[in-house]
């Protein structure tokens, strides 16, 4: 079986600083994968490199083919969807706009009312906003509308920074649900940076620990968190 | 009182103008953060275009639809030829090329039809109906124009998903190029379309300054006026701002006229219009320095 995502010696720059020295991972298809590390280990890095959003050297292959010269638009367009850091939302669109944007670059249009409809199976509440402003939603509509703006995308591999970041216990606990269902459900697979380790070792099958741009760990999740050595050096939990 | 009403319909007319212009203006700025001060002069060159297909013998409606795709291509094509390979330089090499772009249209369209002033067929029928004392029927015209040049842009924007991308690519950039907009292309057809915009306003203008390649100077600076009291930021604004600054301008003439002859004193006249609508824009923006309706925008540190 060939990985969905498979990464050798990827460095990135922003400007003159180097952010990622030769990183190398691969991913399978399917699973929920979480890159873990502390501030400045490059987590956030990693994601935007996949995505052409930053200057990167290195290959990056999406099921086999690889992406590492093509632009954002294309990458996306091949089935990668990116939920950014700070969620990305359009504040002045409606929530509706927000979700049809995201079958903009689709060439076959026909299932986007299904979409639309399955998108509301996992997140009711955006269908009782769907013609309020995106930004007067609370920061977790906010970041359910970036998770489901990013399934309207039909992807095969979802990148989600720090999904968590900045909302109450009680609605990450919900949002995480609901990425676990569509990880089952749709057969998306995941690639999550967390800050709150803990979180993202519960719900991921796999996990990659990063320290300054590279791989230190690596192995599937429930090891690790049953790794107190590990979780104590590279975790602080 | 008839003569007040005469006013404030000519200044709804050539409000309309300001209205196109301002449209014009703010579609580019909202979507790069730059005032293109060659809308004008590209205005002033497409209406040349549409005077010389006139000249060839097309009817005028044709020629102003010959016009309006020559015009999108221009754009086009500057934004993606000159201005492509100067994305993320600093904004002053940018406002340089805008000003350079400025004196080729102009010393083009002078060397191409000379500078001598021509005139410029009206499409509208001279024919006199209820109301005609008060307004001319090429006004109304140019007002109907506009309207439905403006509704159409509306609809375009909110209704269809090429504009739904295209505003999305101006509010987000980044955000939009993950979800599969081509930005790049988003900013090109931008200035296609307020090329387009512009072309509409010179052909609908021409007719009442006549052609001359400094036909749009001052509707321009009345575009920018426009513009910005409305909020440089909202198109709906730009464009009530380009109708309020036609109103003012004549109704500030209006008044002037009426004081000078009450009380024998000149305070303003008709040689002051632009200074007292000038003097209001700044009032209006020292007010409110984001325009009538414009967004002050809030960044988080």
């Amino acid at each position: 079986m060939t990985a969905l995502l498979e990464i050798g010696g990827l460095k990135a720059y922003y400007g003159a600083t180097q952010a990622l020295h030769g990183l190398a991972f691969s991913l399978d298809k399917g699973g929920i994968t979480t890159l873990l590390g502390a501030n400045g280990a490059g987590k956030t890095t990693t994601l935007r490199a996949i995505c052409g959003m930053v200057r990167r050297e290195g290959t990056i292959r999406f099921d086999g083919q690889p992406i590492d010269t093509m632009a954002t638009e294309d990458i996306v367009r091949l089935g990668v969807a990116h939920v950014p850091e700070g969620r990305g939302t359009f504040v002045g669109l409606s929530v509706e706009e927000n979700l049809k944007i995201a079958s903009y670059g689709r060439r076959d249009k026909t299932h986007v009312p299904r979409d639309l409809e399955l998108v509301f199976t996992y997140f009711p509440r955006l269908k009782e906003r769907i013609h309020q402003q995106a930004g007067t939603l609370s920061g977790g509509e906010q970041q359910m509308l970036a998770i489901a703006r990013a399934l309207m995308l039909g992807p095969r591999l979802m990148l989600l920074d720090e999904p968590s970041f900045g909302l109450a216990p009680l609605i990450v606990q919900e949002i995480f649900h609901i990425m676990r269902r569509i990880n089952e459900e749709e057969g998306v697979s995941m690639l999550l940076v967390e800050q709150n380790a803990a979180l993202a070792l519960d719900l991921a099958d796999n996990a990659y620990v990063l320290e300054t741009g590279n791989v230190v760990m690596a192995g599937p999740a429930a090891d690790i968190r049953n790794d107190e050595g590990i979780r104590k050096s590279y975790l602080g939990y | 009182m008839e003569q007040l009403i005469q006013q404030i319909a000519s200044g709804l007319a050539s409000g309309a103008i300001y209205a196109l212009l301002a449209l014009a203006l703010v579609m580019i700025f909202t979507a790069t953060d730059h005032l293109n001060f060659a809308q004008g002069e590209m205005a002033m060159f497409s209406t040349y275009v549409c005077w010389q297909l006139i000249q060839l013998g097309v009817p005028f409606w044709p020629a102003l639809g010959l016009t309006i795709v020559f015009s999108f291509i221009l754009g086009l094509s500057i934004e993606r030829i000159i201005l492509r390979p100067l994305h993320g330089s600093p904004i002053l090499s940018i406002v340089v090329v805008f000003i350079g772009l400025l004196a080729i249209f102009h010393s083009l369209a002078g060397s191409i039809w000379s500078h001598t002033i021509k005139t410029f067929p009206s499409p509208f029928p001279n024919v006199s109906f209820a109301g005609s004392g008060y307004i001319g029927a090429h006004q109304i015209g140019m007002i109907a124009v506009s309207l439905i040049m403006l509704f159409a842009l509306f609809a375009f924007f909110r209704f269809t998903p090429l504009g739904l991308a295209m505003r999305a690519a101006a509010q987000n950039p980044v955000s939009a190029r993950l979800v599969g907009v081509r930005v790049d292309w988003m900013l090109a057809l931008g200035w296609g379309l307020a090329a387009s915009i512009g072309a509409v306003a010179g052909a609908m203008v021409a007719p009442v300054v006549y052609l001359e390649p400094n036909m749009m100077a001052s509707i321009l600076l009345y575009g920018f006026a426009g513009a910005l009291v409305g909020g440089i930021s909202s198109p709906g604004g730009a464009v009530f701002g380009g109708f309020l600054v036609g109103v003012l301008e004549n109704l500030v003439a209006y008044f002037g006229n009426l004081t000078e002859k009450a009380f024998g004193i000149y305070i303003v006249g008709n040689g002051e219009k632009l200074t007292v609508a000038l003097i209001i824009v700044i009032a209006i923006l020292t007010l409110k320095p984001a325009g009538l309706f414009g967004r002050t925008t809030v960044k988080r540190v």
